[in-house]
């Protein structure tokens, strides 16, 4: 009975157990899969989750969420009360089932592995003190309990064995004191030097007297130590395959192992490892490698460990090496070959030291670079300055508070930036000797010979730094033939360069026009220097500015350094022309208007901020529109930053999310650099490039965008200030296609009285063509002149000026007088600029009376509000009251609008805008006049050119009659 | 059994006159369909903007506060908000039902010739005459402009936004597209100042007009030219070309008193509608409808595909030949 106690207590139950068969009853049937059901431990129903998913015990009564419902318990709603940081255990996510007693962390006190003896078998131990105490000893069990094992792994068990004591080394026996070298073993185990222990020295030394010859003593427990230094990039331990030895001498185990001691390692893998056979000839061997097919032998494919490579026997029956089975590596073949290195040392060997067996590798030691004497171990950044710009004193300090001299950096560019005086200096070679000219080698009557052949006296040449020779008779002979051929070459040249660069030549005349003019004589004031950097450059440059102020034709030429190259004397005649273009004196008005901006606060001041992106050439897409090849070849495609609230507000997502800036991107240029502005040369508003046809024209050639706002304004040619040949042919043929091509608002006129008309219609047409062919008549500049100066009394020096220089151009526009202008080829159409063409042009076309309402403006206009007031509107039918009305309201404008005039012509104060005023009034009245002459019939009359303030009563009072036979019709 | 085929409608051009109204606000300077079409602005010369029922021709409201011309306005999506620009140089935001000035918009260095607010009236956007496009928040109380856009190296003479694009003309003859999305700006060459361009209704191409008398539609990804029109006058003037709402027909203002009207694809000119004898302003096409507003000197007219009974068009009818 107490048994089946016993047996019933011994049984764990898990699961529900099956019911016990009875022989007598059917079989039943299996429940199917959907009516079995699970309960838990207090008899719910469970739903099964799947396995994966919770099993049977997902969440909180089969749902997702928890006691607290969905409220993460970190979580605390309050502000002042901050939920704490909590650390979550383990068991804060076990539900009940895994701490009861068969989870994963049952919750019952139980005896660890530590606390348990050494069969730990409770069950067991329970049985035995039930069996003990009915044993006949009583207490046997209780002895049992006293002594427990110890734990001790093998090796430490079989190192017992061995006689091995704790506390001790491990190895071959010592004696205290070993004399020689080869008995010091311990130390060779671990590598090839050991360095002494110092207290273990000591010891021994305090020791010795009293040790035996013959007791030997265990080693001292130290843990060894690889000393071998870690030079690769592998991991610890580990070093991969040397290529060659891994390819020629595989070891004769079969395969590499990667993985053993730093010695043992070197001396299988790098070829020390003399005694395995070798075998093999080549490739990689291994098992893993397997055998390639090249060669011959394949043995050893199945790598067979063979229990002979092993060392079967333990402690004393291994012979006479004293290790008593400790295989220290590489104990056995080591040895020898150490003692006969040593013994062929010739030197004294330390006691305590071997030889190396490898040579340390000697670093190579490179001197350092001779500093040079005045070398300063400090450097400083300075701050970049430009030489030009400070007193020279400064300029000096600066210099010499540098190391060294430092050249001046060239402007920019490569070496085709410099010339040949910056080369040579850069170079440092000296001043070539001799004659620097053909010129030179004259003699001096040659020499006035020769520059009485060309018309201007040409200057000494400037550079000219060794004093002429005084050349002997052959010599002279030679050079005149050379300056001879020279002088042809050099006619034949101009004479080429005249005919394919002929707008190089307008330039060169337009520049001197400029500069000849009387405003730049008068300038006194300090002339920009564009070639500051390059000082001789600069006095070239000067001294052509010279002679152009004092109307040389030939100063370019002049002023050039003959002892350049042609290439280089072009570039500088371009450089030279477009700077004097660009730097001309501005008229007096305009320079007294304007104060020369300073920029203090700019930290570099010849930079300028560029759009990063430059437009494509305009000349090659004014030709592709004109081809009507729109596409390619007229767009450009820019980098543009949105900035990014703009984005924000259009509801997409800013596309350069880092970038710091808005806009097109900019780059600093150098500001005065020539070729800075050459691209500005087509741009269509630059507002100071030289224009060719600004020189011919009867106004100043400074026109700006600004300035223009007057009449001349007014057509819209006129304000495309083309720039270029193309588009000055496009704007010609423009003005010219509007100009004589039938104009329909003035030919078209099926007028009743024609033949008045016609006739009006002719003089106004020669009139333009007189205007076209050739100067206005006196009486129109006697009164312009004579109105502005009772008008302007503010200005008047100004207008001194103005008249001055309008005199001068007006002189300038004479062929007879200039002889500039007469060289220049006179196409038919060219006796006037086109611009001042198309604005006559349009000035005839357009609305006269509209000039005074758009002055201001530079775009397309409006048109004029209340033209066609006097004219009925189509589509109301006015009675005659108030078309009466409006007349009367329309005559009260018109003369508001001439107050208006008046007004404004008062403010202005320019002169060259009321001259043209004063044209458009004369031309105004004509067309008003051919106005009143022309019938109201006309249908398609002319809109524009009316000007309502001036019809007659009479005249409205027909075309009224007129319009209301019509409305009657 | 089949059904005949659905006649493809022929597609309609406004050549009946409906309306015509009397602005009294001197030269209307611009007229502007709102957003649905129901209501029209007007710009006089005499510093007033008027709003106008199109169906009835009545006078709704009268916006003052300009100190010059107005020269072009818009309307925001939801018919709250005005914008307004003059010769004044100002930008003026409306608000619509009390006619109160809700923000004066200063910064121009010029006359302000176009205006646009964006799809959400968030943003106005001016061109000025100073060759700048000024971008000014209507949100925020600042009254600088969120960005400028001084590209233009001439004034800005017209303006369209889409989505995400902003369509400049200006009088240097180049057409500038702003991509917002992409952080591009694309730069079409047309040699001749530009007066208008529009997007198509789909957002593929654009139309300029120019002062060579010409308007060019324009692919919008390539700026490859796909049809030029031409026969009408703009030379001096600055005048509006719109397209149809349906994109089928390309409308331009003309100095000779007409509006011509192109087919898109054909490029030959299907009508051309006298207006009278002075030159027409503006024009201003209805965005569903086929409506058109045109305007010149002091008086609009509304023209239908279909003529009103209820007007007497005895007058009109005597202008169409």
């Amino acid at each position: 009975m107490a048994s089946d106690s016993d047996s019933d207590q011994d049984f764990v139950t898990f699961g529900t157990p099956l019911e016990p068969l009875e022989e007598d009853e059917p079989l039943r049937k299996p429940v199917p899969v959907h009516e079995q059901t699970v309960k838990d431990e207090k008899g719910r129903y469970q739903r099964f989750h799947g396995a994966f998913t919770g099993g049977f015990s997902a969440g909180y009564y089969n749902t997702v969420g928890t006691k607290e419902g969905w409220t993460p318990s970190t979580f605390v709603s309050s502000r002042q009360q901050k939920a704490e940081r909590q650390n979550a255990r383990p068991e804060d996510f076990m539900d009940e089932e895994d701490l009861g007693e068969h989870g994963i962390a049952p919750k019952e006190i139980t005896t660890t592995a530590d606390f348990a003896s050494g069969r730990k078998d409770l069950i067991r131990d329970k049985a035995k003190t039930v069996c003990a105490l009915s044993a006949l000893i009583p207490g046997d069990s209780v002895l049992e309990d006293l002594v427990a094992p110890a734990r001790s792994s093998i090796g430490v068990e079989l190192l017992r064995k061995m006689g091995w004591k704790d506390g001790q080394g491990v190895g071959p026996r010592v004696k205290r004191r070993p004399y020689k070298q080869k008995e010091d073993t311990a130390s060779r185990a671990f590598g090839s030097v050991l360095p002494p222990n110092g207290s273990e020295e000591s010891q021994d030394e305090e020791e010795d007297e009293f040790v035996p010859e013959n007791v030997t003593f265990a080693p001292k427990d130290v843990t060894p130590i690889d000393f071998t230094p870690k030079v690769d990039l592998h991991g610890l331990g580990y070093q991969g395959l040397n290529p060659l030895a891994a390819l020629r001498y595989g070891p004769g185990a079969g395969h590499i192992n990667l993985f053993t001691m730093d010695s043992d390692r070197a001396s299988s893998l790098c070829g020390n490892d003399k005694k395995g056979p070798k075998r093999r000839r080549g490739g990689v061997a291994g098992q893993a490698f397997g055998v390639g097919a090249m060669e011959d032998d394949d043995d050893d494919i199945y790598h067979r460990d063979t229990m002979s490579n092993y060392d079967m026997v333990l402690g004393e029956e291994e012979p006479g090496d004293g290790l008593y089975g400790w295989t220290a590596p590489e104990q056995y073949h080591r040895k020898k070959r150490d003692h006969s290195k040593d013994a062929a040392y010739l030197g004294k060997i330390i006691e305590g030291f071997t030889l190396a067996s490898d040579k340390a590798e000697t670093k190579m030691i490179f001197p350092p670079p001779d500093l040079p004497r005045d070398f300063r171990p400090v450097h400083y950044f300075r701050p970049v300055v430009d030489m030009s710009s400070v007193s020279p004193m400064v300029a000096k300090a600066l210099q010499a508070s540098r190391g060294h001299m430092v050249e001046e950096t060239p402007s920019q560019g490569g070496r085709h930036q410099l010339d040949s005086v910056q080369r040579r200096q850069l170079l440092g070679e000296t001043t070539l000797q001799g004659p620097s000219s053909v010129f030179d080698l004259l003699k001096a009557e040659d020499r006035e010979r020769l520059s009485g052949l060309r018309k201007p006296p040409p200057a000494p040449s400037p550079s000219s730094e060794a004093p002429p020779r005084q050349p002997t008779l052959g010599e002279a002979r030679a050079a005149v033939v050379a300056a001879g051929v020279a002088a042809a070459k050099a006619s034949a040249q101009k004479a080429l360069s005249s005919r394919f660069a002929p707008p190089a030549e307008q330039q060169q005349l337009e520049a001197l026009s400029v500069w000849s003019g009387p405003t730049a004589q008068a300038q006194t004031g300090p002339v920009f220097k564009p070639f500051e950097k390059t000082p001789h450059k600069q006095a070239r440059y000067d001294h052509y500015i010279e002679k152009l102020k004092q109307g040389d034709r030939d100063a370019l030429e002049v002023s050039l350094d003959p002892s350049m190259t042609e290439w280089e004397r072009g570039r500088e005649r371009d450089e030279f022309v477009r700077a004097a273009l660009l730097y001309k004196p501005s008229s007096s008005s305009l320079s007294g208007r304007f104060t020369r901006g300073k920029h203090d606060d700019c930290v570099d001041e010849d930079t300028v901020e560029v759009t990063r992106d430059l437009e494509n050439d305009v000349d090659d897409k004014q030709a592709a529109v004109k081809m009507k090849m729109f596409g390619k070849l007229t767009r450009d495609t820019f980098e543009w930053h949105p900035d990014k609230l703009l984005c924000k507000r259009f509801n997409v997502p800013d596309p350069y999310p880092g970038s710091g800036f808005v806009g097109m991107p900019t780059v600093k240029r150098d500001k005065f650099s020539v070729f800075n502005f050459l691209t500005l040369d087509s741009s269509p508003t630059a507002t100071a490039s030289p224009t060719p046809q600004a020189v011919k024209a009867p106004e100043p050639g400074k026109r700006s965008r600004w300035d223009v706002s007057g009449p001349a304004r007014e057509g819209f040619g006129e304000e495309k200030q083309v720039k270029d040949p193309l588009s000055e042919f496009l704007s010609v043929a423009r003005s010219e296609a509007s100009s004589s091509g039938p104009d329909p608002l003035t030919n078209n006129i099926p007028s009743s009285d024609t033949t008045a008309e016609h006739e009006e219609a002719d003089t106004t047409k020669t009139n333009e063509d007189e205007e076209e062919e050739s100067r206005p008549p006196m009486d129109l500049f006697k009164a312009i002149f004579a109105s502005s100066t009772d008008e302007s009394s503010s200005s008047e020096g100004e207008d001194e000026d103005e008249e001055e220089e309008e005199a001068d151009q007006t002189k300038a526009e004479d062929p007879l007088l200039n002889p500039l202008n007469a060289s220049q080829a006179v196409p038919p159409a060219a006796g006037m600029s086109p611009a001042n063409q198309s604005a006559h042009a349009a000035s005839s076309s357009g609305p006269p009376g509209q000039d005074i309402l758009e002055e201001e403006e530079f775009g397309p206009r409006l048109p004029p509000p209340s033209s066609m007031l006097n004219e009925p509107c189509p589509t109301s039918v006015p009675t005659r009251k108030e078309d009466k009305r409006q007349k009367s309201k329309e005559k009260h404008k018109a003369r508001k609008h001439g107050k208006n005039k008046k007004d404004k012509k008062d403010k202005k104060d320019k002169k060259k805008k009321k001259r043209r005023k004063h044209k458009h009034k004369g031309k105004q009245k004509k067309s008003s006049k051919e106005e009143s002459s022309s019938g109201s019939s006309s249908e398609g009359g002319d809109g524009n050119s009316q000007e309502g303030g001036l019809v007659s009563t009479e005249e409205l009072l027909r075309r009224l009659k007129s319009i209301h036979g019509k409305t009657l019709q | 059994m089949s059904f005949p085929q659905p006649k493809p409608e022929v597609p309609q051009v406004p050549q009946h006159l409906l309306r015509t109204i009397d602005c009294q606000q001197g030269a209307v300077r611009a007229v502007r369909f709102n957003a649905d079409g129901n209501y029209l602005l007007s710009c006089g010369s005499d510093k007033s903007l008027k709003l106008w029922s199109v169906s009835r021709g009545t006078l709704l409201k009268t916006y003052s506060g300009h100190g010059y011309e107005v020269l072009d306005a818009d309307s925001s999506y939801d018919n709250s908000q005005l914008c307004s620009c003059s010769s004044d140089k100002t930008v003026i935001l409306w608000d619509v039902a009390t006619g109160q000035v809700t923000r004066k918009l200063r910064g121009h260095a010029g006359k302000v010739n176009c205006v646009q607010f964006n799809e959400e009236a968030t943003v106005i956007l001016s061109g000025s005459i100073d060759g700048t496009v000024r971008c000014w928040d209507t949100r925020s109380r600042k009254f600088d402009p969120i960005q400028i856009l001084d590209e233009a190296r001439d004034g800005v003479s017209s303006l369209k936004v889409s989505e995400h694009e902003l369509l400049t003309g200006s009088v240097d003859g180049r057409v500038r597209r702003y991509d917002l999305r992409m952080g591009q700006l694309h730069v079409d060459f047309i040699n001749s100042p530009i007066t208008c361009v529009c997007f198509s209704a789909d957002a593929q191409c654009i139309l300029t007009s120019s002062l060579d008398s010409t308007i060019r539609l324009l692919d919008k990804s390539t700026g490859e030219m796909l049809g030029e029109y031409t026969g009408h006058t703009m030379k001096g003037y600055k005048l509006d070309c719109c397209l149809s709402s349906k994109d089928t027909h390309v409308l331009s203002c003309s100095e000779d008193g007409h509006i011509y009207c192109w087919d898109l694809v054909e490029g030959s000119l299907t009508l051309k509608l006298p207006v009278g004898k002075a030159v027409v302003q503006s024009l201003s096409f209805h965005p569903s409808e086929t409506r058109l507003l045109t305007a010149m000197e002091g008086h609009i007219q509304v023209w239908g595909a279909e003529p009103d009974e209820q007007e007497d068009i005895v007058v009109v009818k005597q202008e169409v030949k």
